[in-house]
């Protein structure tokens, strides 16, 4: 149907947006490779020469890499687990019949909206801080000693507060999920005597498996590089210094930019893994 | 078959709902609330939530910081800047995949995701340097770009999933009236891709306007949005609650209302078109 004319029309007009996006991706990536190999300090002698493999085995073996894995692991991973769970327990609830579902469904999802920087603050100060935030309050109202949430109990606070950003995400995304199963199966399994707990087991969650896997992989990629809740929490001190936190104190703080780059490439890498299986799903769903 | 629902049952859920509803809600409900407090109000204990003297002074005092309208303005600048930038630049791609499909349009777009998934810190210093180098750094010129950049690949994606929902045959039946190319797009195809195009717009200004990778590394004084603003709120310790969250109220509301405009355009924009 289409002509040899339109056909390079079309590559013409796609030209702008690729050559762009090749630029955006190519250039810093190799900038980031060549660095990685060199000993590159820019406020203490500049660049000092090739170094082959160093700034990897370096950046491996310095005492910071360890905990920083540790430290991703736990945040991305609480932050799914608790996302899931509740982003499904959420979507069923939010799916049942009720008055001012329209209104609900707002509240649930505003948070998604807030800048980072915003939630982080507020969560911090009037909420976590260890004098006058809500939880201390509440905490001496009924006895207890105040929690120094940031600092006792750092990893688990920027858990709660980056959930709380991306529970949203999860329900809405589970919630269309959710709305797109047929609801005469339910019946059917009902009508059988299929007990709620059965229902939910071998209907409603094989239903949602896809969009929770979506929900996992996008997240994963997103929470692989938070920066804003660290950078005004914990600076990432408290065990909160995260392999993206790490780097950028390599980069940025210490300007060390040979083994920063070799950082960034493991992150690189790191995230294409979990980006390849993103987009075979996303493909898969294109030839539909 | 439909089934009646109790009236007790809807009850129940209404409660439950409401009631997690409000929770999730509350951390935004309580800047909006301690944002007409006074700072000393802000910090009483026990907490006061609703009987306590209103004030818009700190809104005053934030507005009367002489650099609020300037973040302000840098915010709006650098989010409609790059979306804007960024439509323009991706409208004629999705349109050509959208309608001349080549053998590879899937491997273009699939391609043009997979640069979304690098992560920013990989390459934070090649754009550092590459911005000193050219003296962008601190300016809405160079974030705009980098704003622009770092979501063409979701502007492309949802702009080409709205196109493809255009019929082909009314571009066919226009070419047989003698349409060109150029009238093709102007008359036929924009006024049906509008609706998609301000979704489009409306989700990307979102992300732009909340992005605080880019923003916070590459802005100082001069080009920084709200979202380095509000950052600067994080050295002194406490005793600003009521400021921080008239400024928090005022950075956040209306991403807020836009944004619940959009939550459709979230799931199919977000997800890649992964979940429908």
């Amino acid at each position: 149907m289409a002509t040899q004319h339109s056909r390079s029309a079309a590559r013409l007009m796609m030209a702008p947006a690729v050559i762009l996006l090749l630029g955006w991706m190519l250039v810093p990536l190799i900038m980031t490779l060549l660095f990685s190999f060199k000993k590159y300090l820019p406020l203490r002698g500049g660049d000092l020469g090739w170094v082959g493999f160093e700034n990897y085995v370096r950046f491996v073996t310095s005492s910071a890499f360890w905990p920083s894995v540790l430290a991703t692991l736990a945040i991305v991973g609480g932050v799914l687990i608790i996302t899931v769970v509740f982003g499904v327990l959420l979507a069923i609830l939010l799916n049942q019949p009720m008055w001012g579902r329209g209104i609900v469904r707002i509240l649930v999802i505003a948070p998604f909206f807030v800048m980072p920087t915003v939630s982080a603050l507020v969560w911090k100060n009037m909420f976590m801080d260890p004098v006058n935030g809500l939880f201390a309050h509440l905490w001496t109202a009924f006895g207890a000693a105040p929690v120094e949430w940031l600092s006792q109990a750092s990893l688990q606070s920027i858990v709660m507060i980056v959930s709380w950003q991306w529970l949203p995400f999860a329900t809405l995304i589970l919630l269309t999920a959710i709305q797109s199963l047929d609801s005469e199966q339910l019946e059917a399994a009902e009508m059988d005597g299929a007990p709620p707990i059965k229902r939910f087991a071998y209907i409603t969650l094989p239903h949602l498996g896809r969009a929770i896997t979506v929900v996992v992989l996008i997240q994963t990629i997103f929470l692989l590089g938070i920066f804003a809740e660290i950078f005004v929490t914990t600076q990432g001190s408290f065990g909160t210094r995260t392999l993206t936190y790490l780097i950028y104190q390599r980069v940025l703080e210490s300007q060390n930019v040979g083994l920063g780059s070799a950082g960034g490439v493991y992150a690189i890498i790191l995230a294409n893994i979990i980006a390849i299986f993103l987009m075979r799903m996303v493909g898969k769903n294109l030839d539909a | 078959m439909a089934r009646s629902v109790t009236t007790q049952r809807k009850i129940i859920n209404t409660a439950v709902a409401w009631t997690v509803g409000l929770l999730i809600f509350f951390p935004i409900l309580w800047t909006i609330l301690t944002s007409f407090k006074t700072e000393a109000t802000a910090i009483a204990d026990p907490p006061v939530f609703l009987a306590f003297d209103w004030t818009l002074e700190n809104y005053a005092t934030v507005l009367e910081r002489s650099d609020y309208m300037r973040f302000l303005w840098n915010s709006v600048i650098i989010a409609g800047g790059s979306t804007l930038l960024g439509i323009i630049i991706a409208v004629p791609a999705a349109w050509s995949m959208a309608f001349v499909p080549g053998p590879r349009t899937k491997d273009i777009l699939l391609w043009m995701l997979s640069t979304k998934m690098l992560p920013a810190v990989g390459v934070l210093y090649p754009i550092y340097l590459i911005f000193i180098k050219l003296g962008l750094l601190d300016t809405r010129t160079g974030l705009v770009l980098v704003l622009m950049l770092m979501n063409l690949p979701i502007i492309v994606w949802m702009l080409y999933t709205y196109f493809r929902e255009i019929p082909v045959e009314i571009l066919e039946a226009a070419r047989m009236d003698g349409a060109g190319l150029k009238e093709e797009i102007l008359y036929v195809l924009t006024p049906m891709a509008i609706p998609g195009i301000a979704s489009t717009l409306l989700l990307n200004f979102i992300l732009a306007w909340n992005e605080a990778f880019w923003t916070l590394n590459l802005t100082a004084a001069k080009a920084a949005p709200l979202t380095a603003f509000i950052a600067s709120y994080s050295s002194p310790e406490g005793l600003f609650y009521a400021k921080l969250s008239a400024a928090s109220t005022m950075a956040i509301a209306p991403i807020l209302i836009l944004g619940w405009f959009s939550q459709k355009q979230l799931v199919s924009g977000l997800t890649f078109g992964a979940v429908k």
